[in-house]
């Protein structure tokens, strides 16, 4: 009776599985599918083209939201990686005055809903931008609005958060001694942090760096909250033309965007084979 | 014989908990010294104090008589061999050995050879190409050896170099870390919670519980003239025994009285009165076990009963009661062997016995 | 400590907070702010003071002790809490099997979690929508065999087929990070003890692998709670959770004050039970 119930169990366990794997794949897989669908309506099956992928990369629009996503994420995702990367090592190598307090605030951004963090950054950029317009003067079309500065800036704000949590981790794990022994040598404080620490929490930048990347490849809401004009996009795009229909179209620009996750989950597979291998 | 490092007043307090108690030391030029204590008394503390890692809350520590309390860790010339040796994993060893010498911009071809004499002193010669973690625990050690003293430091500071490696071959390094040193002349201070260990290698111990320094002095000082029961515990086995003071030091041997009828001389360097209540400390082997008839010719002479008998190879270990709730340990080496546990019985009444200047006495 | 060493400090310290300080925590309290002021038209505050914003949001309807807007906070709660109990049911039997398998099949599977872990949100919930909408595969397929059509898309079920979606993989990641430390001999000495399966499980099991069920569960319900994309994509407006509120008040309804107040209520709400939740973590720890 006992064999039963394990057999029974193991076979419960193997079906939640497949249905679970199912489930996550299927409309992942049929997005692609019909990307290549030569129908403009609906999903009825018409035959194979790559006609929407031609369509697509030919669309000023999608390209200039695509090279805007990447602009946004390159640039900040570099510059919330060196800052996450200084606060983690100030957190993990040093006691100061509220540092339990600053603690807490890092990991706010994380655990906020970015609707939160979106209508909150839009409020301050409306008021930070009519103060700096009334300052200079400004109106009309002259004057400063929200656009792919203001996008780069709130995706910093809260790439910061998790970049500091990835490297803090890999700074817990390593061995304080050895950052002492590098001082023992002769190593100053930079040369220590240049020579031995950065080389050896490299995997886990780099990992940060690569969530951080995603997460802004990612965006929609907060993007949506903070951008203004000329600042459009992947996201933003996709989402724009998802609410008026679907169309094979959108597949396509899905397509495209999970070949980039991909790329991601692939180089950050690499990252941590190596690092594990050191 | 100069100064190399001097400790005075030094206090280091965590936060309320003061983990070195003004504590002063003088350790000399070419000295092998040793920290000696219990776990959590304040050893590595001390050294990383010496290290530039810690700064002391009070109190200045001189290095060939100049002040560098205040210095960090790099701009003092003192290297340091960790616990767990801490090889930079993504360096090979030779750039690991050759890392202090990198850093003071010595030329290539210098650090080189440097490499090559160090790595040959610890003898690995050979590994330098590779990398610290396809190395043993015992050649790691030595790249750490190598990586200090290729600075040639004033001192080199040891936190249990040796603690992580097995019995065997932490006796080999114990021999060839004192022959290093000798060929070296170089000051090492060495901390360790191993008596034997630190008996073996240095000139000098200091003896350490609770942040206090209790007693320096050569390992045969600490060993034969321990100040303190505690220093007496700590290093090798000791018998004390509850006792009264009847007569006032003489030539530095008092008279004590044990209960009874059992009064003895003892050396004293301590100052006492009579009447006060001590404590006889003796060790194991400096008492003799005879038979009632033997005359003796020994000073200190006390009768008892042997309540146990463990045979250890080199000696016996006897575990003789006098009264009441006082029995002594005694061991007694085994020049002869015979097939039954010596010559002595269990329920035997026997004599004990030592030179009075073996007993000692210390203050409680 | 010695003075360069403040110096380096400050220098590594300094940019990361003062960042935060200006661009997270300052529009934080900015949010705070306008809840207490008056609404302007066309968007933005007017600087005089006002409970106005959170008078309209806890007057009930006439006759109720209710009223729309907190109906949908009272929605989105349950929601999260419906998704985030699915996902722990489906997600916990599914680490449990990744974690009994062998190294390498264990990292495969897991890779194959990763992926949509780490694919966008936005093409994830539009391959739903694409599946469900009227003209979309499953009527097609209908229609292709004359059925009727279902109307699927639009509905509270779409929408929590989408949050179970997304959340999945948020679920499973730390059950199984928690399931993969949890040592299986304690199995054997419970039941060498005479715990039935079910006592090993309740008693031993759940106990110990509670961290990943809490870690799992915060990961998925707090980003449900303030789901934006999968509401208004699936839900199609018709259903609508605290994020398509505080949009539409900072969007459409222009009314800053009231949206500033929803949202400070909505983070008292998340934040006070984080921090009751660590307050109870702490207490177990001791
Ligand atoms: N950074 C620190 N903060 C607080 N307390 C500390 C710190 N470093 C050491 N201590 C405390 O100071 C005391 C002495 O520590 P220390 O490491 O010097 O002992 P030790 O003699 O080296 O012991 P062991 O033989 O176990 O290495 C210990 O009680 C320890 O808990
Ligand atoms: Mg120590």
């Amino acid at each position: 009776m006992d064999n039963q119930f394990l057999t029974w169990g193991k076979r419960l366990l193997w079906l939640n599985m497949l249905f679970s794997f199912l489930f996550l794949y299927i409309p992942i897989v049929i997005l692609v599918a019909f990307s290549f669908n030569d129908s403009r309506l609906g999903a009825r099956w018409e035959g194979f083209t790559l006609k929407w992928y031609v369509e697509m990369f030919s669309s000023d629009a999608v390209l200039s939201a695509l090279s805007n996503s990447l602009i946004v994420a390159f640039t900040a995702t570099t510059i919330a990686t060196i800052l996450g990367t200084m606060t983690a090592v100030a957190m993990e190598r040093f006691r100061f005055p509220f540092r339990k307090t600053f603690d807490g605030i890092l990991y706010l951004p994380v655990i906020i809903p970015d609707i939160v963090m979106g209508v909150s950054l839009l409020a301050f950029f409306s008021l930070l931008t009519s103060i700096v317009n009334g300052a200079l003067g400004l109106s009309g079309n002259d004057s400063i609005r929200p656009g792919l500065v203001t996008v780069i800036i709130a995706h910093i704000s809260f790439i910061i958060s998790f970049v500091t949590i990835v490297v803090r981790t890999s700074l817990k794990d390593f061995d304080k001694s050895l950052e002492e022994a590098a001082q023992d040598l002769g190593a100053d404080e930079w040369t220590t942090f240049r020579r031995i620490t950065l080389p050896l929490i490299a995997p886990g930048i780099l990992g940060g760096a690569l969530l951080g990347f995603t997460l802004s490849l990612d965006d929609y809401v907060i993007t949506a909250f903070t951008t203004g004009p000329g600042g459009t996009t992947l996201p933003i795009e996709v989402f724009g033309r998802i609410r008026r229909a679907i169309s094979p179209e959108i597949n396509a620009i899905s397509t495209l965007m999970l070949m980039m996750s991909m790329m991601l989950i692939i180089i950050s597979q690499v990252v941590q084979r190596r690092s594990a291998k050191m | 014989m100069t100064v190399g490092v001097e400790l005075r007043d030094v206090t280091k307090r965590f936060d309320d908990f003061v983990a070195v108690d003004n504590v002063s030391l003088q350790v000399m030029d070419g000295e092998f010294f040793s920290l000696l204590g219990p776990s959590g008394c304040g050893k590595t503390t001390n050294l990383r104090m010496v290290a530039g890692f810690e700064l002391p809350t009070k109190g200045e520590i001189y290095l060939k008589g100049k002040p560098v309390g205040q210095l960090p860790p790099f701009k003092r010339n003192v290297n340091t061999v960790f616990q767990n040796y801490a090889l930079f994993p993504h360096l090979t060893v030779a750039e690991n050995v050759g890392f202090g010498l990198e850093l003071k911009k010595l030329p290539k071809p210098e650090i080189e050879k440097r490499v090559v004499e160090a790595l040959e002193m610890v003898r690995l010669p050979n590994v330098g190409k590779r990398k610290p973690q396809q190395l043993s625990g015992g050649q790691r050690q030595r790249v750490a050896l190598a990586r200090a003293i290729i600075n040639r430091p004033e001192v080199l500071l040891l936190d249990e170099p040796l603690g992580a490696l097995d019995l065997k071959l932490r006796r080999a390094m114990q021999l060839e870390l004192k022959e290093i040193q000798q060929q070296l002349g170089m000051t090492f201070i060495f901390v360790t919670h191993d008596q034997e260990e630190a008996l073996t290698m240095s000139d000098r111990i200091a003896v350490m519980n609770l942040g206090h320094v209790l007693q320096v002095g050569t390992p045969k000082e600490i060993y034969a003239r321990p100040n303190s029961r505690f220093v007496a515990d700590f290093i090798g086995e000791t018998n004390f025994l509850p006792c009264k003071i009847v007569k006032s030091p003489a030539a530095g041997m008092a008279e004590v009285n044990l209960g009874g009828e059992f009064n003895l001389q003892a050396a004293c360097e301590v100052e006492v009165h009579v009447g006060q209540e001590v404590t006889l400390a003796i060790r194991p082997e400096k008492i003799n076990l005879h038979s009632l008839q033997e005359s003796l010719i020994d000073d200190a002479v006390l009768t008892g009963t042997i309540m146990e008998i463990v045979y250890l190879g080199t000696d016996t270990r006897y575990t003789v009661w006098i009264m009441d709730n006082i029995s002594l340990e005694v061991r007694q080496q085994n020049v002869v062997d015979t097939d039954d546990m010596g010559h002595f019985q269990r329920g035997e009444e026997v004599k004990i016995s030592w030179l009075s200047n073996s007993g000692r006495v210390l203050i409680n | 400590m010695r003075s360069r060493q403040k110096a380096y400090l400050a220098v590594l310290l300094s940019p990361g907070a003062l960042w935060l300080l200006f661009f997270f925590i300052t529009p934080s309290l900015l949010i705070v702010v306008y809840s207490l002021l008056e609404r302007k038209d066309g968007g933005g505050v007017i600087w005089s003071f006002t409970l106005d914003a959170y008078i309209k949001l806890f007057t009930p309807n006439e006759g109720t002790f209710i009223n729309d807007f907190l109906i949908i906070f009272l929605r989105s709660f349950w929601w999260a809490t419906l998704t985030t109990v699915i996902c722990l049911l489906v997600g916990y039997p599914l680490a449990f099997y990744i974690a009994r398998q062998k190294p390498s099949v264990a990292s495969t599977l897991l890779f194959l979690v990763m992926i949509p872990f780490w694919t966008n949100f936005l093409v994830r919930t539009y391959a739903w929508k694409f599946i469900l909408n009227n003209n979309g595969l499953i009527n097609t397929i209908l229609q292709a065999f004359d059925f009727a059509p279902w109307s699927l898309i639009n509905t509270p079920t779409a929408v929590l087929i989408g949050m179970v979606y997304g959340s999945l993989p948020f679920m499973v990641l730390p059950l199984y990070a928690s399931i993969e430390k949890f040592d299986f001999s304690l199995v054997e000495a419970g039941q060498d003890l005479g715990a039935t399966y079910w006592q090993v499980f309740t008693r031993i099991f759940l106990p110990l692998t509670l961290p990943g069920i809490a870690a799992g569960s915060i990961l998925v319900f707090i980003p449900t709670v303030g789901q934006y994309v999968v509401p208004t994509i699936l839900g199609g407006g018709k259903v609508a959770m605290l994020g398509n509120i505080l949009a539409q008040q900072y969007g459409s309804a222009l009314n800053w004050p009231f949206g500033s107040a929803i949202a400070v209520v909505f983070m008292v709400l998340l934040m006070g039970g984080i921090i009751i939740y660590f307050r109870i973590e702490q207490e177990q720890e001791i």
